[in-house]
């Protein structure tokens, strides 16, 4: 198992690379400087900044010192933001993408997961039908819907929480929700399926046969097989989310990375678009790695870096 | 002898939404403690769910629609969900078909057998546990059975796992076995391997087996006695060696014929041409009246009564009606 992590921190290092290259290299083949403005800049003034951001040097030696800053995790200076790294921004940023994401997700597994559970315990009765329809409709809607709802309804009309910003555990909660909404429905309808599968198999059949109390089926029996497909979809899910929270980040005024990776694509801020497309896929990285562990550990059937046997 | 089973007019059906299925239909059998009984008959005759009715683990949407069950003086059919838990695993327990799905993969075996001891006797140790399971998955015939309980069911061959399903079942000291088509997912040496076990341990305990199958092949050297099933009904009925040489009903003759034989070539074998009736459509007749190479005219009109033709064999065929003369 361990040996297996090793392995693959190692090829998750060639991919950063792979990508790290790919990044640097399609920057600097977009038409269009970094100083490029709608009113042009003084030429010397673009000289001087070219200088400063070492953009005078040759293409290679620039690809090379930007390589070996990357291997530390030092992504440079941002090109808009004068006194500020891309570290800088990630350091203040991400803690509060990273913190709603979490949310997100927890709301969604803790809700979904249960609720998935009642949905195929009860196949088309009334908890059943109730299920389906709020997960139809949370999933069709985007989410900045959902979060405009419940702005204007919970925010606005009843005053219960507060509209925007970010700071308290109040606040937390619309964009929370907002962003668990997809997630949420997503599992219940996978949790569903697969107890319904797993309710009809074979090995529960037995512990009926062998005098099971109907808690003891579901709970013991069902459950943990029932869970294995939504576990794979957890990561990438989670990713998704920190990736996808803009739109939300953007409406309730939250100071959160995915608000600043649009920001720094009209900007032209090529050391922060490097920098966040790097930083994005050493999480999605980590996030499908910790799943296929947790997946071994839940499922004695799979041995990570062993083919199976079956 | 008093009867550890006695069946009485069970019809189970299944209500789907083209109508009622009679999976089981108006059958009775009975069973004395430590008997072998054998159910025999094609798939689709109705044996899973006449054994699936004993224990009152009928899937969805079918129903115990009329009968008793008599077991121990009480009927099943009509016991509480909580009082039929109670004898589920501990009185009666089931082995089934495939022993390669029937365990659950992500629990250890230890953990899937101390569950029935846990389940029904409440007041034992978790040594006096340990215990017992050794002692049964050495009667089963498992090497390294403290290894066994610390493995995975992917971790066993078919037959190992078919052993560890007949010692579980087995565990709590169980006055009934149903063994639905137990060896059929196996290879053929180890058929004969669990059916000896089986036959071994029903005997040593004073077990009594319900031995379900489709292959009349595997039964004579188990079974006291073998039911015929046909289309959800028992066609026919008798002592084993009876069967054998004096089979009465004509589906049974087939099912004879359908058997390989050590001076036979592979083709020529012989299936029983046509195919079951849809259980569906109400049947006037005799369901095998289509299939049948002896078939009357009365067979087509009238569902024919059972008969007893010597003491203890029974058939349901119009053939041994009292004023039937085989016109030779
Ligand atoms: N879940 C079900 N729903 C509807 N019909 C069923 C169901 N299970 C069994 N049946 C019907 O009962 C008949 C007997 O099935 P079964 O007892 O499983 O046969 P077998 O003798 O092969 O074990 C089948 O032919 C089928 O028509
Ligand atoms: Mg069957």
């Amino acid at each position: 198992m361990f040996k297996y992590i090793l392995k693959r921190l190692a090829m998750g290092v060639v991919v950063v690379f792979v990508i790290a290259t790919i990044t640097f290299w399609l920057s600097r083949a977009l038409p269009g400087g970094p100083f490029d403005r709608d009113k042009p800049l003084n030429p010397i003034i673009i000289e001087n900044l070219n200088k400063k951001y070492n953009l005078d040097r040759p293409v290679a030696e620039q690809y090379i010192d930007y390589m070996v800053d990357v291997a530390q995790f030092d992504f440079g200076p941002s090109y808009f933001y004068e006194n500020e790294t891309v570290n800088d921004y990630i350091d203040r940023c991400f803690p509060v993408s990273l913190v709603l994401g979490i949310g997100a997700m927890i709301v969604a597994i803790l809700l979904g997961i249960p609720a998935g559970v009642i949905s195929a315990l009860k196949q088309n009765g009334w908890q059943d039908n109730i299920i389906k329809i709020l997960t139809t409709v949370l999933v069709s809607l985007p989410n900045f819907v959902i979060a405009s709802a419940l702005m204007y309804f919970i925010g606005y009309k009843l005053r219960l929480l507060p509209v925007a910003l970010w700071g308290t555990p109040q606040q937390a909660i619309m964009p929370t929700l907002a962003l668990a909404a997809y997630p949420l429905s997503y599992i219940t309808k996978m949790m569903k399926s697969s107890m319904l599968e797993v309710m009809n198999s074979d090995y529960i059949r037995t512990a009926k046969a062998k005098g099971a109390s109907n808690f003891l089926i579901v709970y013991k029996h069902a459950l943990k097989n029932a869970v294995l497909p939504v576990i794979t979809v957890v990561g990438p899910m989670f990713a998704g989310i920190i990736t996808g929270s803009l739109v939300v980040e953007k409406l309730f005024a939250i100071p959160g990375l995915g608000e600043q990776f649009t920001k720094s694509i009209f900007n032209r801020d090529y050391p922060m678009i490097m920098g966040l497309t790097i930083f994005y896929s050493i999480l999605l990285i980590a996030a499908t790695l910790i799943v296929d562990v947790v997946y071994a550990l839940v499922d004695p059937r799979i041995k990570l870096g062993k083919e199976s046997k079956e | 002898m008093s009867k550890l089973l006695e069946v009485n007019n069970l019809s189970t059906s299944f209500f789907t939404k083209f109508g009622e299925v009679k999976a089981v239909n108006n059958i009775s059998f009975d069973l004395e403690p430590g008997q072998v009984l054998a159910i025999v008959g094609e798939s689709g005759s109705g044996k899973s769910v006449t054994s699936m009715s004993v224990m009152r683990l009928v899937a969805k949407g079918g129903k115990i629609v009329n009968g008793s069950i008599m077991f121990d003086g009480k009927d099943l059919a009509k016991l509480s969900e909580k009082e039929m838990s109670k004898i589920r695993g501990k009185e009666i327990s089931m082995i089934f078909q495939d022993p390669m799905t029937c365990l659950n993969p992500v629990f250890t075996i230890g953990n899937q057998m101390e569950e029935s001891l846990k389940l029904h006797f409440k007041g034992m140790t978790a040594s006096e546990r340990h215990t017992k399971m050794l002692d049964m998955m050495e009667k089963v015939g498992l090497s390294n059975p403290e290894e066994r309980l610390k493995q995975y069911p992917h971790e066993l061959s078919g037959g190992m796992r078919q052993r560890i399903m007949i010692a579980m079942s087995l565990l709590c000291g169980p006055k009934l076995l149903i063994a639905d088509e137990p060896t059929t997912a196996l290879d053929v040496t180890i058929q004969a391997q669990i059916m000896d076990l089986m036959r071994d341990l029903s005997e040593e305990l004073n077990t009594a087996i319900i031995l379900i199958t489709h292959d009349l092949g595997v039964v004579a050297s188990i079974a006291d006695r073998v039911n015929v099933m046909y289309c959800g009904e028992i066609v026919e009925s008798a002592p084993v060696k009876d069967l054998y040489y004096k089979p009465l009903h004509p589906y049974t003759w087939g099912l004879l014929k359908a058997l390989p034989r050590l001076d036979m070539k592979e083709n020529e074998l012989q299936p029983i041409p046509g195919s079951t009736p849809d259980l569906l459509l109400e049947q006037k007749g005799c369901p095998f009246f289509d299939r049948c190479d002896h078939a009357m005219e009365c067979c087509r009109d009238g569902k024919p009564p059972i008969y007893e033709v010597e003491k203890g064999h029974f058939a349901k065929c119009w053939r041994y009606h009292p004023e039937f003369k085989e016109e030779q």
